[in-house]
């Protein structure tokens, strides 16, 4: 190759070079491809135009856009108790499923039947049955509040994931730490919390955020016990306007939030695997 | 009466005997090697000797007390018994200063403050003192063990057990860390070792034990172990060992 460039280059880099060049131009050449045949065939679908009107169109999102992130406050809101609570409530599951003492059995048991329970059943139930079930009791405001027993049960469900991910956490720390640990003279419960645990929190970040994202998502479920966040508003624009445009403005307002938290958990994913390497 | 006794000590793993009627007297301030080829039971002595396996029979005493007794409360005898790796195992989410700090801070509830200049002369006695700050994966394998060694010190025991210490370290680092054997052994540090390095054992040891199949073979000072070994299984390990 004439390339003046490559005047410096050794063979490899060379030979590496054209590869990437080679393989830019294809991935470059099908993408163009795709979003051409995308642009052209999807339009000339008999429903279209009636499909953009209803679901693109740039009027009503530019109405309804700022409601809906004002709306979408309430789910960061939601979000923002409910995860401090999952992370702990979590903890304390996984640890209590890893307790040793025979006093402590119930407490394995319980831990036992959490998981189990709360991983078995759709979220919606778990919403709907602690969300109406609870406020049904009659119990006075602020008591009665969809916003509380809604939470709840997010927290139950998403702590029941987040414990078994925890577990493997702590499962994942070498058992050469805590014979170390031991022989120091350290009992167990130092060991777990001094040794074991920051090692299994760290190793488990990445999962953890995944969790996190969707999370995020889920507290859109609480729309269906009262709550007015986006998905419900979104809902409420849809019935006033009869258009879906709303929904399409809330899915961009989810992923604006979502795609960099996927993103950065993908990122953590992907280093730590060099770093085990 | 020793230091370290172990009468009759028998540890088995499911249907495996490991440790099958081992007695073994260990004298204050003394060094003694254990050798034998890999599985002979010499690491699970040590973890025995730890209480980090329990022992299935047979009495351990330390000072004259029997610390195998079932039920006893092994915390304590850790605390007096300091045990070095083959694979350092240090806790790598903390710098070689906090590792050494760990233990006497939680288990004698000393503040930071109170261990903390013992521990860094400790770390300055092993030529360690610029390395301190770092985190287990910024150093040497050859100093990762001598940190392993001061955290175990920062304890300080009465008893030290290394377990084949320097088998997982690059040849040209192996010295540095027996080194620090030598000038354990010369402040009178009772220590047992279990070690492939026959010419340490032979140089630095006041007793070396074969092992084999759970059992002691053969014990006596290394001049007579190694130089005129009086049983046949003896000689036959170290021709392969010292080939």
């Amino acid at each position: 190759m004439a390339d003046p460039k490559a005047a410096g280059m050794t063979r490899r880099e060379r030979y590496e070079a054209d590869q990437r060049r080679r393989s830019l131009t294809v991935a470059a050449t099908s993408t163009v491809l795709v979003i051409a045949a995308i642009v052209i065939l999807v339009p000339l679908a008999p429903g279209w135009e009636k499909v953009q009107r209803s679901f693109f169109n740039g009027a009503v999102l530019a109405d309804t856009f700022p409601k809906l992130l004002d709306a979408f406050l309430i789910n960061v809101m939601i979000f923002a108790w409910c995860a401090p609570a999952i992370a702990v409530l979590g903890l304390l599951i996984a640890l209590a499923r890893d307790a040793k003492s025979p006093a402590l059995f119930p407490l394995r048991i319980f831990g036992a039947a959490f998981t189990d329970i709360f991983r078995g059943v759709p979220v919606i139930l778990t919403v709907y049955l602690i969300g109406f079930g609870i406020p049904g009791l009659g119990l006075p405001r602020p008591w009665n509040s969809p916003y509380i027993w809604g939470s709840l049960a997010l927290i139950l469900t998403y702590a029941a994931y987040v414990a078994e991910i925890f577990r493997s956490g702590i499962d994942s720390v070498h058992h050469s730490q805590r014979s170390a640990a031991l022989s120091l003279g350290l009992s167990e419960r130092q060991m777990m919390r001094d040794v074991v645990l920051p090692q299994a929190v760290r190793n488990v970040v990445p999962s953890q955020m995944n969790m996190l994202i969707a999370l995020q998502k889920d507290v859109s479920l609480l729309s269906f016990i009262g709550p007015v966040e986006i998905f419900r508003q979104a809902g409420v624009f849809k019935s006033l306007l009869a258009n879906f445009t709303p929904y399409v403005g809330a899915a961009i307002i989810f992923l604006i939030v979502t795609i960099p938290a996927t993103r950065y958990a993908d990122y953590l994913m992907a280093r730590q695997m060099r770093e085990r390497r | 009466m020793a230091k370290l006794e172990l009468r009759g000590v028998v540890k088995r793993f499911g249907d495996n005997t490991v440790c099958n009627g081992i007695n073994l007297d260990i004298e204050e301030g003394q060094m003694v090697c254990l050798i034998g080829a890999s599985g002979a039971g010499k690491s699970t002595l040590l973890r025995c000797i730890n209480l980090l396996e329990p022992t299935e029979d047979g009495e351990i005493f330390l000072d004259g007390e029997d610390i195998a007794v079932p039920g006893l409360d092994p915390q304590t005898v850790r605390a007096r018994i300091g045990m070095v790796f083959q694979s350092y195992n240090l806790f790598p989410h903390m710098t070689a200063l906090e590792n050494a700090m760990l233990a006497p801070r939680r288990v004698h509830g000393l503040t930071r403050e109170e261990v903390q200049p013992e521990i860094e002369a400790l770390f300055t006695r092993f030529g360690l003192a610029d390395r301190m700050q770092n985190y287990p994966d910024q150093l040497s394998g050859g100093q990762q063990q001598r940190v392993a060694i001061v955290r175990a010190l920062a304890m300080k025991p009465e008893v030290m057990l290394f377990d084949e210490i320097t088998s997982a370290l690059d040849p040209q680092l192996v010295g540095e860390v027996l080194d620090v054997l030598l000038q354990l052994k010369d402040q009178g540090m009772t220590m047992v070792l279990a070690t492939h390095e026959m010419g340490f054992a032979r140089e630095a040891a006041d007793k070396v034990c074969f092992l084999k199949d759970g059992r002691i073979v053969e014990e006596g000072p290394p001049d007579q172990v190694f130089g005129s070994p009086q049983r046949a299984e003896t000689k036959a390990f170290l021709e392969r060992a010292l080939k």
